[in-house]
């Protein structure tokens, strides 16, 4: 057996090192809690590391170095998110690629920086006019830590948009010990060669209806970007039917390609009438509630969801085994909860849900006692 | 002669507007430098002038409102090849809301240049003032005329950096202006003053653009001429990897936990101390001997976002086995060696119903479930050492772990410089 090699880390590191290695060449910073160990990692690790005045500065930074074919990345917390949402917006209009790495704090506003939380997804779900799907994964474990960021930049490069890779404090800034030798080998993203078309429209879709890039960088095509409403062309359009296609292609296109970036952990006990979901930094508790809720001889079953956004199907075919679902989220009102099974009260559906603490496993099986 | 840069649609302003002007002085500019249009990235702002990207044969990127300069400076800082030459139309509404960014990349000193078409309000939207609208002058939305004094945006920048900065008028031929301002290595800006033919000149029918300029004390020559210099985005090839062999923490000693935790083998300790006590590195120094012992461990930090005063407090969990949960739950153990650590830790050690709490002698005691075991390790180490005397402490007085791995584990510190391992043996022994 192969000899352990343990180290003792926190997952911002393995976070930033994952990006690295999976060619990921671009960090831009801007300071904030509890973000900012990856920044500190950052500013170690990556090729090229830019301190930017402010988050929407960030933002159009990354989107610039995205234009001439960098894969650029950064990390956030709420408030820089709020700064960051229009940007993200151009981003993904103009179908740029990058990673925003969010670590969720405690909000409503500046709230309590130091205190973890599972508040956000509500506005990364909301991030988009028009309510176009935005690629959001969440990591739960040490290993989702080491191997989602890699598969983020991925689905960011194949798709050619913004992908938020959703964590929390706690997450991030606990140190843990863990073996690194067995951690996954990170492969580089590759990125789709270009195939000569003539003419070159910018905006024309491939197959998977994503459009093939061309840096700004070349001077074999004309490139056009932009963020207003256009056609293949890249130029403005107003309303035209060549012009709304190419909208609403930017929600096919996630949705058709979704399958390939569709993560989640599914512990499946036979004969169980109940299911726990969660995400995040509840998955921790889940388990271990879920560990002993079966030792006391009861049944449940555990979803954890690490592809949050947009919600896939599969999520609702497993559900539909269930008569009981409780989705256990740091948060007050249950924001996957409500994504997933809308705003009105459900008898099949119930939360548990906390601010300001991490939800305990005794609160989570205490809610599967409840359903029983 | 046929133009290079703009195509053959025609521009799309209205009759009169010095934004086709400025299309024009672009592209004699241009010609001028014997640049190719492919050698071009222009980026546009939002506003009437925005709309131009299909005239030109150059590569364009359009973005949002004000913060065209920021994208262009990006796209400059990605850019390996100097010969590229990013330029950015922008209007002065764009100009007032993304100031900053203007600010910063003449700072900077990115290589691109920024046209500010300055129609001195803004035209897309039905003419309301800017930052850029003169004392005076009317706008349809303030038909008496502003109340506030204009910018000069030009001198601004000539103070932020910018290598060739310079105001002209945006009537008949200036391209040689902008093609010393495109040929300029690093940062240059050309502020082109205009009256827009549908609002400007319509509110203010007396006035003509020269004296509009004058009024505003705003000189039309060149503000900044500096040596050129610009910033060079510093790539950093093959840096190594955060992790290194040298992070491998040894297995060393059998544990001696199993038969002491509780449920699934977790053991549970919280220290609690003042910033600048070690209480953190100690709390560290023990996860590392439990590693070194063969265990899993976590470890987390509790202080107040000024981590330079108040509590510093640290939860550590040794266990067998893989640990998930991390959050508070009872501690099995407390070292509570500060009145600030006491303050926190109070509720944590109200819940305990059993195990120990060593707490500095000088406190009073909390309400706790716990026995109390009292040490003086202020006294004894100081208070900088304090925090490292209790984990020994600890580990001497419930032998859950063998102290060798402390020791080892302090030794491979930097804190061990300073003080020795040594000393907290003996006051233990003693």
């Amino acid at each position: 057996m192969k000899e352990k090699e343990i180290i003792f880390t926190d997952s911002s590191k393995l976070i930033t090192e994952s990006l690295v290695r999976a060619g990921a060449d671009v960090f831009i910073g801007y300071p904030i809690t509890p973000a900012n160990l990856l920044y500190a990692y950052g500013e170690r690790r990556f090729p090229i590391f830019f301190a930017a005045p402010d988050e929407i500065t960030t933002l159009q930074w990354m989107s610039g170095f995205a234009v001439t074919g960098h894969l650029p990345v950064t990390a956030t917390s709420f408030p820089g998110y709020a700064l960051m949402i229009e940007s993200v917006n151009m981003a993904y209009m103009m179908e740029l690629p990058m990673v925003i790495v969010l670590i969720q704090r405690l909000g409503p506003a500046t709230g309590t920086a130091t205190c973890g939380a599972q508040g956000d997804l509500n506005v990364v779900n909301g991030t988009l006019s028009g309510g176009y799907p935005l690629p959001c994964l969440s990591m739960s474990t040490v290993s989702d830590c080491w191997e989602l960021p890699q598969k983020a930049l991925q689905m960011a490069a194949d798709l050619r948009t913004p992908v938020v890779l959703l964590s929390s404090k706690e997450e991030v800034m606990t140190y843990r010990s863990i073996d690194m030798g067995a951690l996954a080998e990170i492969q580089p993203v590759k990125r789709k060669a270009f195939s000569v078309k003539e003419p070159y429209l910018p905006y024309a879709p491939a197959e998977n209806l994503v459009p093939e890039f061309r840096p700004v960088t070349q001077d074999e095509h004309q490139v056009r970007i932009t963020a207003s409403t256009h056609d293949q062309t890249g130029i403005i359009q107003n309303t035209t039917p060549a012009a709304l296609g190419n909208t609403a292609r930017l929600a096919r296109k996630i949705r058709k390609n979704l399958d390939h970036y569709l993560y989640y952990d599914y512990d499946r006990q036979e004969g169980a009438k109940t299911l726990l979901i969660t995400y995040g930094i509840t998955t921790q508790a889940a388990i271990d509630a879920i560990r002993d809720y079966r030792e006391s001889g009861k049944k449940a079953s555990l979803l954890v969801m690490k592809t949050l956004l947009p919600v896939h199907s599969k999520y609702y075919e497993i559900c539909n085994d269930y008569d009981h679902i409780i989705i256990a989220e740091e948060n007050l009102e249950g924001e996957l909860r409500k994504i997933m099974f809308g705003q009105a009260d459900s008898p099949r559906v119930s939360g548990v849900n906390k601010i300001g603490q991490m939800i305990e496993p005794g609160e989570i099986i205490k809610a599967l006692e409840d359903h029983e | 002669m046929s133009n290079i840069f703009i195509n053959d649609q025609g521009l799309p302003f209205c009759k009169g507007c010095g934004h086709s002007t400025i299309a024009n002085n672009t592209e004699k500019a241009l010609a001028k430098l014997g640049l190719k249009p492919l050698d071009v990235i222009l980026v546009t702002d939002i506003g009437c002038h925005g709309i131009i990207d299909k005239s030109f044969n150059t590569h364009t990127v359009h973005g949002l409102h004000g913060r065209s300069v920021a994208l262009g400076a990006g796209i400059s800082a990605g850019i390996t090849n100097p010969d590229k030459k990013v330029i950015v139309f922008i209007g002065d509404g764009g100009a007032t809301i993304g100031m900053q960014h203007i600010i910063d990349a003449a700072h900077n000193g990115y290589n691109m240049t920024v046209v500010i078409h300055n129609n001195m309000l803004y035209g897309m939207t039905g003419g309301q003032p800017s930052e850029y609208t003169p004392m005076g002058f009317k706008t349809p939305t303030k038909q008496a005329g502003s109340t506030k004094f204009s910018y000069d945006i030009c001198k601004i920048v000539a103070a932020a950096g910018g290598t060739y900065v310079r105001r002209v008028m945006g009537i008949g031929d200036f391209s040689d202006a902008l093609s010393e301002a495109f040929g300029r290595p690093g940062f240059s800006l050309v502020e082109v003053m205009e009256i827009c033919p549908s609002y400007g000149v319509k509110s203010n029918p007396e006035m003509k653009l020269s004296k509009v300029v004058e009024n505003a004390g705003l000189a039309t020559e060149v503000i900044a001429d500096l040596p050129a210099k610009h910033y060079v985005t510093d790539r950093r090839e093959a840096l190594p990897s955060l992790f290194s062999p040298s992070d491998v923490i040894p297995a060393q000693a059998g544990t001696r936990l199993q038969a002491e935790t509780s449920t699934h083998g977790e053991l549970r300790i919280m220290m609690c101390g003042s910033a600048g006590e070690g209480v953190q590195v100690a709390a560290e120094l023990l996860a590392r001997a439990g590693i070194r012992a063969g265990l899993q461990v976590t470890k987390k930090g509790s202080y107040p976002v000024t981590v330079g005063v108040g509590f510093s407090a640290a939860e550590v969990i040794l266990s067998p086995e893989a640990i998930n949960y991390t959050g508070t739950v009872t501690p099995d153990y407390m070292i509570i060696t500060s009145r600030d650590g006491l303050d926190f830790g109070k509720k944590a050690a109200g819940r305990m119903k059993s195990g120990k709490i060593y707490l500095d002698e000088s406190l009073e005691s909390p309400v706790t479930g716990a026995e109390i075991i009292r040490f003086p390790f202020r006294e004894k180490t100081g208070a900088r050492n304090a925090s490292f005397m209790g984990v020994f402490y600890f580990l001497h007085d419930t032998n859950l772990l063998p102290v060798e791995v402390m020791v080892n584990s302090f030794n491979e510190n930097k804190i061990s410089k300073k003080v020795s391992a040594d000393q907290f043996l003996q006051l233990l022994s003693a």
